[in-house]
């Protein structure tokens, strides 16, 4: 091995980017190690342009002297995929945090790297196949209990070609790098583990083939579910200016949507939002499986404090992890928050670099970039014939909250929902703030499609009257009008907004907001009379009071029958009236 | 002795270039032009074959192709002992009153990021006083919190009166491009308050080099995270970030960096965050909270100095017109604290200001002359008192006292059902007038 490393030196050093001169041959992308007074710091080979290659440094660089020490791994950069990856915090480049801590304490130390799967931990293998089977990558020869799933172990995802079972492991405990089949294409025999590296900016596709998101992935969050659907294997982003709600937003959808798996991608922001789901995780429940919330979340954590080119990589790991859990025929939701992070760390790679910046110095590739990430989302066949699928939600911070700046730009381009969050909205306190006239999704609605269109319909004129008003005043407001108005800001108040804080307001699921969506619209469509305006405004107070009370009430309880039946009344002494 | 360099081969800026070899990239250097006293310190910032950038914090001035470069082999450091209590340094970290250097148990500035899976929610709310902090925007321990505003607004003074009123065991000020008076203010105060005995400063002044403001927030932070892992409370202030971000500029603008935005480099955020960051609540020990200010040029919130900041701090506070505005002012750690003040604590935090934006509706209404309706005259009688009560900066009472504060006012202007607070908390709370 130690003969085999290729070497080079240091020549230069600007940031986090080293260059460096080689002597045999480097690789694009190739993992190299910088080794400073006793450490190697982790770094990823960006350029090369001829006996010079430049190096992204994943750590801190103080110390690093010219003429150090190179070593290349002659490996892209890589992370592990196998049973243990559930409930993990790992930084951009799969280093596990809490592993980190014990030997190090509060602080990071750079250079130290744990493995970021437990290597002697056993797991319960039973296997699914037979000797001359016949096998391709990504089938399933056996599995192993994890939490609550059957984590598959698959034939690695790159080999080409049909492979025959020579041999299968018993039913029993392994850890995972035992061998637990081995397979022969006639010319070579392998030995299958529990465990597969896989280059993280290369897509996994050992699936049959991509379909068309069509499901709703419900997320019941109401606005998004009856107004801005997502589908399982789409994709959404949430642009937002700071202090809009986009993390309690994905904090909330990370929690209450109803998919197997979540990964959670902290990306280039505050660290202490991360905690909030390591700490509250573990001691919340999933009501789907009864289980910690936790058992089917996988945090990647590179937050802004953290160094900028793992923050590069972090999307890239976690949306690996994302595909692996897919080819298993899950339904997995990744939350990147937040995509600008990511494109501004692009940006600082790409000024060391020196290259021709594009519009406000991000590189010119970012549109590209963009792009290509979103279309590791998808809802896919498997060659096996399950279904499983990735969905991308990727937060937006605009500089200045404007949207009209590249990353939002690049990033509406590619994605099937925009739920943009507006400033207005969160200054008045209308949460979550997504902006009901602005945003767009091109996927299918939990509720029936013609229903919202009116529900729509009645936003958009109670709108364009609430504007109207501000200049002609209500007394040059006719009464019919006034009312479309009230009824917008109903929808408005007891629909669209939602606490997230609340026990029970803070998810609403497909069968309630189907059921009470109908009532929403009963009221939108009566035809109600009111002497004057005033009577119109006390009216709706109270309806809005009782729509208020009924959220609050938990589904089917005594309480959310009671207050039913008060709205009933409300409604028919107005209809009768 | 250490090697003594020559060849200055570059002079821009603040940026020297000199040929040297093997330097570790972030050492300090002092950089000695013409007379052995004019001494200054810099720091390698790029490494290219022999070239040797150094960033002198004094600026460049002066500086001869001939001048003397001693390299010291270790980045910045400052002394983090006890007997920096009650002292007064500049922004390269030497004493600024009369009293000795300080060189015991000297740590590198600037160093790692705590590991995230060892933070924990913080969970203590610091009480200022202040109706608009306490009530509507919660601070809490360990929250890095700017205060965004105008030039010109008393933002020294606010900073001051919370640090005198917050109990915490230390307070750090970091003065970048200060004024001469707001130093002598910062020390009259603590002063006044028997305070200066708990209060270090590392002051930069707006008389001094630019660049030498650059290491303030490092010092400052690097002091009070060992303090803070001794167990220590402690309240850094940082005035004004703004001189920062423009230092930062000046810097890339020398290194021939592409700017990104109004000629601001593009790592500004993550300058900015890896500062902020440091903010922290240790399991089993002290904290650091961290608080700003940050000067909005036009006062343009967009600006990419507020910008940036927004981005990366829990919240902020505007301060106009010498009040704390409700709208746009955050607290986004006010849910982890204000679950536990009292039951009714967020429906009356929720409420008012909701009333409140309602008001500012119907005053527009009115400043274009339509006639106003019933409800307008509730929400604008509701306004006045709202301002008189909760946003004057003058009003010191406690959180509780200003509860009960907002439900008289929200009795005084409305109608139970017109509120739409959840009738359980109305019935509750909702004084009875009779
Ligand atoms: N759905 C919500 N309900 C109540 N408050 C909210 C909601 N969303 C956001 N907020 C408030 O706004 C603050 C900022 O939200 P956050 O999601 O952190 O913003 P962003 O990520 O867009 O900067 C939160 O701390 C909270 O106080
Ligand atoms: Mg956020």
């Amino acid at each position: 091995m130690a003969e085999q490393t290729k070497v080079g030196k240091v020549i230069g050093l600007n940031g986090n980017m080293v260059t460096a001169s080689f002597e045999t041959s480097v690789m694009q992308n190739e993992v190299a190690y910088i080794c400073v007074d006793g450490t190697r710091l982790k770094s990823e080979v960006i350029r090369v342009r001829g006996d010079e290659a430049d190096i992204q440094v994943y750590e801190m660089t103080g110390g690093i002297r010219v003429g150090d020490k190179v070593e290349f791994s002659g490996e892209q950069l890589s992370v592990s995929l196998g049973p243990g990856l559930l409930t993990q915090v790992y930084n951009g480049l799969q280093n596990p945090l809490p592993q980190v801590a014990e030997e190090a304490g509060f602080f990071l130390q750079r250079g130290l790297y744990m493995e970021p799967l437990d290597r002697e931990a056993e797991w319960d293998f039973t296997p699914w196949v037979e000797v001359d089977d016949e096998v391709q990558a990504g089938d399933a020869i056996g599995y192993v209990p994890e939490g609550i799933f059957k984590h598959k172990i698959m034939v690695p995802f790159d080999w080409r070609g049909r492979w025959r079972v020579t041999s299968i492991a018993e039913a029993g405990k392994y850890c995972i790098d035992n061998t637990m089949a081995k397979v022969s294409n006639g010319r070579e025999e392998r030995e299958v583990t529990m465990v597969q590296d896989w280059p993280i900016r290369k897509p996994i596709s050992a699936y049959k083939r991509k379909h068309l998101p069509h499901d709703p992935l419900v997320t019941q969050q109401r606005i998004i579910d009856t107004f801005f659907p997502v589908a399982k294997g789409g994709t959404f982003c949430t642009p937002g200016p700071f202090g809009a709600g986009k993390t309690v937003m994905q904090h909330a959808l990370s929690q209450h949507s109803e998919v197997d798996v979540v990964l959670v991608a902290a990306c280039g922001e505050r660290a202490g939002e991360v905690v909030e789901i390591i700490r509250e995780f573990p001691e919340l429940n999933d009501p789907r499986t009864g289980q910690s919330l936790m058992d089917r979340t996988i945090i990647i954590c590179n937050t802004s404090s953290m160094p900028v080119a793992a923050r590069e990589a972090s999307v890239y790991t976690s949306v690996t992890i994302s595909e692996y859990f897919r080819q298993m025929g899950l339904n997995v939701l990744m939350l990147a928050d937040s995509t600008s992070r990511w494109a501004q760390a692009l940006r600082e790679v790409s000024g060391r670099l020196e290259e021709i910046p594009g519009e406000e110095a991000f590189p010119a590739y970012l549109e590209s970039l963009i792009a290509a990430f979103y279309e590791r989302a998808g809802l896919v066949e498997l060659k096996s014939g399950e279904m499983g699928s990735v969905t991308i939600g990727g937060a937006v911070s605009p500089a200045g909250g404007n949207f009209e700046e590249p990353v939002t730009q690049a990033t509406l381009k590619v994605v099937g929902a925009f739920l943009g969050l507006s400033r207005e909205r969160a200054n008045a306190r209308r949460y979550p703030a997504i902006d009901p006239l602005g945003s767009w999704s091109k996927y299918t609605p939990l509720v029936e499609a013609e229903q919202v269109e009116k529900a729509r319909d009645v936003l958009q004129r109670g709108n364009d009257i609430g504007q109207m008003m501000t200049v002609v005043g209500e007394e040059g407001t006719t009464i019919g009008d006034y009312v479309v108005y009230l009824k917008g800001e109903f929808l408005d108040s007891v629909y669209l907004q939602q606490n997230t804080f609340d026990e029970v307001d803070c998810a609403t699921s497909q069968e309630r907001q189907q059921y009470c969506f109908n009532k929403i619209v009963d009221v939108l469509d009566a035809d109600l009379e009111f002497s004057d305006k005033e009577e119109a405004r006390n009216y709706f107070g109270e309806l809005r009071q009782k729509f208020v009370d009924w959220n609050y009430a938990a589904w089917d309880s005594e309480e959310f029958k009671k207050t039913e039946q008060e709205i009933d009344e409300v409604l028919q002494r107005k209809k009768s009236a | 002795m250490r090697k003594v360099y020559h060849k200055i081969t570059q002079i821009s800026g603040s940026v020297i270039t000199v040929e040297a070899e093997d330097i570790p990239y972030g050492t300090l250097a002092e950089v000695t032009s013409g007379e052995e006293q004019d001494t200054s310190l810099g720091q390698v910032i790029r490494l290219n074959g022999k070239e040797v950038s150094i960033q002198v914090f004094a600026g460049s001035r002066g500086v001869a192709t001939n001048s003397k470069v001693r390299f010291l082999g270790r980045p910045m450091e400052v002394s983090t002992s006890e007997n920096l209590m009650g002292r007064i340094f500049t922004g390269s970290g030497y004493p600024r009153d009369d009293g000795p250097a300080v060189q015991d148990d000297m740590v590198g500035i600037a160093g790692p990021s705590v590991n995230p899976s060892r933070r924990i929610i913080p969970n203590k709310m610091i009480r200022t006083g202040i109706p608009m902090i306490d009530v509507f925007n919660s601070l809490v321990e360990s929250q890095k919190l700017p205060i965004f505003s105008v030039p010109g607004e008393p933002y020294n003074q606010v900073l001051a009166r919370i640090a005198m009123q917050a109990e915490v065991d230390t307070i750090l000020i970091g003065g970048i491009g200060l004024k001469y008076d707001d130093y002598l203010f910062f020390r009259n105060t603590l002063e006044q308050h028997g305070a200066l005995s708990k209060a270090i400063m590392f002051v930069h002044t707006a008389a001094d080099p630019t660049v030498e403001g650059l290491s303030v927030p490092d010092l400052a932070l690097a002091v009070a995270e060992s303090y803070a892992v001794n167990g220590k409370r402690v309240l850094v202030l940082l005035t004004d970030m703004t001189n920062y971000c423009d230092a930062l500029k000046e810097v890339a603008i020398t290194m021939e960096q592409i700017p990104s935005n109004r000629g601001y480099p593009g790592d500004l955020y993550t300058q900015l965050a890896q500062r902020y960051e440091k903010a922290v609540d240790f399991e089993g020990s002290g904290s650091i909270t961290t608080l700003a200010v940050t000067t909005m040029p036009g006062d343009d919130v967009t600006h990419p100095v507020p910008d940036n900041t927004g981005y990366i701090t829990e919240g902020q506070f505007y301060l106009r017109n010498g009040r704390i505005e409700p709208f746009g002012s955050l607290s986004r750690l006010k849910q982890q604290v204000n679950a536990d003040t009292r039951e009714d604590h967020r429906a009356i935090m929720d409420t008012m200001i909701r009333l409140y934006a309602s008001c500012r509706e119907s005053e527009e209404k009115q400043a274009m002359g339509f006639r106003m309706s019933p409800w307008d005259e509730k929400v604008l009688k509701y306004g006045k008192l709202f301002e008189q009560r909760m946003m004057d900066l003058r009003v010191n009472i406690p959180l509780e006292e200003a509860l009960d504060l907002g439900w008289k006012t929200l009795a005084e202007c409305f109608e139970k059902h017109e509120t739409g607070i959840k009738t359980d908390l109305l019935n509750k709370f909702w004084p009875d007038n009779t």
